[in-house]
């Protein structure tokens, strides 16, 4: 019954998602995006299969050597293989930046309903408190975060999920309040529907395109707030190899001047990966509101 | 114009109460006895005398009698004394670095504005043309790389490499103050500073510029024969301004964010070293100071952005 419902909707006309997602692969920087961003994340996944060096493997006839047959980026100052610990920190960042972007995007979603459902006193204070969370520059604490919640994996995605959501709130309340007054979502509620169904049946669904906008270029962010609190010394902790870890062995002034590829591969992974999903991101905004093209 | 003014201090005022609950609760979260922040560690004390400053501080009083006796003494300029620095009192500590990352900040977002604002009408007025997508591609660029990156190419670039600028500090050592010498130390991390920044001003101004391109009044500009140049002055660049000034107060978040990575990489002695530091020793008074500091900073720079806002788009004042 509902195969059949789907099958006639679909020929009589395309539905919204149909049509931006013909507008997402027409657009060229989206499309280089995804180019460079696909064999990226596939050679970040299954490198173990298809590398034979470890990232934490030690070669002590390659100390500090440059690039070679044996290792393509040349190796690291206890003779780790600098192309494998990329490839392993690549893994990281993305895990650290996926993992907390779930997690703020959830937040920011219920923040957003709280404050568009939960009257006005809910409104106010939730409205209030994300204005004061931007005020901050988020670097600053992003450090006063890190220095409570201290080094590693767990730590960094509690501090950068921490962060993230206020700006998703926003969207989210804005839509949703926009939404409650719809003809709809007015008749789902004299049907006696109540504040789960409003949200997770009609708000959710609705909020799909802010939410998928969002979460992409807030990946980007993520991977930068990982590499920057790496960088510092406050995220990702060595033997753990991350992007911005990687970095950080450039504040040494002899692996700057001497060992240039144990950090500028690192650097440009990062680049390289931030632009892509940036590149992905302003497409999928570009496909969900075609407004935006007029620019 | 007046009730506007007023409005908004009111607002700063409150974000500041706001800011300053917001540490102290972070405060109370640190791990460790808060008490150990007040106690000059060059000077041994017993423990009984620990206790007893304990009750003097009131730190055996429920929290919120806590927050506002520790407000008193931080409005008094008491944030106690810095763990790590052989128990230095933290307010002149912070104060010492407000000059030089001041410096630093102000240098870069010049150098952003100027070439941000020139690139973005450059781009605006080639549209489509190939130094208009040149110029864009190098913004993306410019977006995309996080300042730690910028910081350690340049560094590598023109320090390592050309040799043609100083690796770090703000002066050199042993030498008396001369201005040519801190213009050369602060040339390379202000400009490198200002990478990000004039990137996303082009852009803003850029889509700005093209949209008021296409208002009746240029179009009334060009028909009474002005010449082209000046139409894009006059007429249009002063109109597409204005969401670039809002743009570049409230970025100034993003700015203090790179400056404390190109002072870390370019060991620039500014708040932002500070605070890495701080943070790197759990040396929580300085943290706590720096922040405060800080955010104090941003609010009154959003102020002051809406001030200048009023000022420049007389619509503001009748709304």
């Amino acid at each position: 019954m509902s195969a059949i419902t789907q099958t006639s909707v679909a020929t009589r006309a395309k539905g919204p998602l149909r049509r931006a997602l013909d507008r997402f692969v027409t657009n060229r920087a989206a499309m280089i995006g995804l180019v460079i961003f696909v064999p990226i994340l596939v050679a970040v996944l299954t490198y173990q299969w298809w590398w034979p060096l470890g990232p934490n493997a030690i070669d002590l006839t390659a100390l500090n050597k440059g690039p070679s047959a044996k290792h393509w980026m040349g190796s690291d100052g206890v003779g780790r293989d600098v192309f494998a610990r990329l490839l392993q920190g690549g893994r990281t960042s993305l895990l650290v930046a996926t993992t907390s972007v779930v997690i703020s995007t959830i937040i920011g979603f219920l923040v957003g309903a709280f404050a568009a459902f939960g009257g006005r006193l809910a409104d106010g204070t939730s409205m209030r408190l994300v204005d004061l969370a931007m005020t901050l520059p988020p670097i600053i604490f992003l450090l006063v975060l890190a220095s409570i919640a201290g080094t590693g994996i767990t730590p960094t995605i509690f501090v950068i999920s921490l962060l993230s959501w206020p700006v998703l709130a926003r969207m989210v309340r804005a839509r949703l309040l926009e939404l409650r007054e719809r003809d709809f979502v007015v008749a789902a509620r004299g049907m006696g529907a109540g504040v789960p169904h409003l949200l997770f049946r009609h708000g959710l669904p609705n909020c799909i395109d802010i939410i998928v906008v969002y979460a992409t270029l807030q990946i980007a962010n993520a991977i930068l707030l990982e590499a920057g609190l790496s960088f510092l010394g406050l995220g990702i902790a060595p033997p753990e190899a991350s992007w911005g870890n990687m970095l950080n062995s450039a504040r040494s002034t002899i692996v700057l001047e001497q060992y240039p590829w144990q950090w500028m591969f690192a650097g440009g992974a990062l680049v390289l990966t931030v632009l892509a999903i940036n590149f992905i991101g302003d497409g999928l905004r570009d496909a969900f509101d075609p407004r935006s093209d007029l620019n | 114009m007046l009730t506007y003014l007023l409005r908004r201090v009111g607002i700063g005022l409150l974000m500041l109460v706001a800011l300053t609950v917001l540490v102290f609760i972070l405060l109370r979260l640190a791990p460790g006895d808060p008490v150990t922040a007040y106690i000059n560690p060059s000077v041994p004390m017993s423990p009984e005398a620990v206790e007893a400053l304990r009750v003097r501080l009131g730190l055996d009083q429920p929290l919120p009698v806590q927050y506002f006796a520790w407000l008193s003494s931080a409005v008094t300029g008491d944030f106690g004394y810095s763990i790590q620095r052989g128990g230095a009192p933290v307010l002149p500590l912070v104060f010492d670095r407000i000059g030089p990352t001041l410096l630093l900040m102000a240098a870069g977002l010049a150098i952003a504005i100027v070439v941000g604002i020139a690139t973005g009408i450059i781009s605006a007025v080639r549209r489509n043309s190939a130094t208009d997508v040149g110029l864009s591609v190098v913004a993306s660029l410019g977006i995309s790389s996080p300042a730690f990156l910028t910081a350690l190419l340049g560094l590598y670039f023109f320090a390592v490499q050309l040799r043609i600028a100083p690796s770090g500090g703000m002066l050199t050592p042993g030498v008396p103050f001369s201005i040519g010498d801190l213009l050369a130390h602060l040339i390379l991390p202000a400009s490198l500073l200002a990478i990000g920044h004039a990137a996303l001003i082009m852009r803003y101004m850029r889509s700005s510029l093209l949209e008021v391109l296409n208002q009746d009044y240029v179009r009334t500009a060009r028909a009474k024969g002005v010449k082209e140049f000046w139409v894009i002055i006059k007429h249009a660049t002063r109109n597409a301004l204005l969401p670039v000034i809002t743009l570049i107060g409230s970025t100034i978040g993003v700015a203090i964010g790179g400056a404390i990575f190109l002072e870390s990489v370019f060991n620039w002695p500014g708040m932002g070293l500070l605070l890495v530091n701080a943070v790197n020793a759990r040396d929580y008074p300085v943290i706590m100071c720096a922040t405060l500091v800080i955010g104090a900073c941003v609010i009154l720079v959003n102020l002051l952005t809406d001030i200048t806002y009023a000022a420049v788009d007389p619509r503001i004042q009748v709304s």
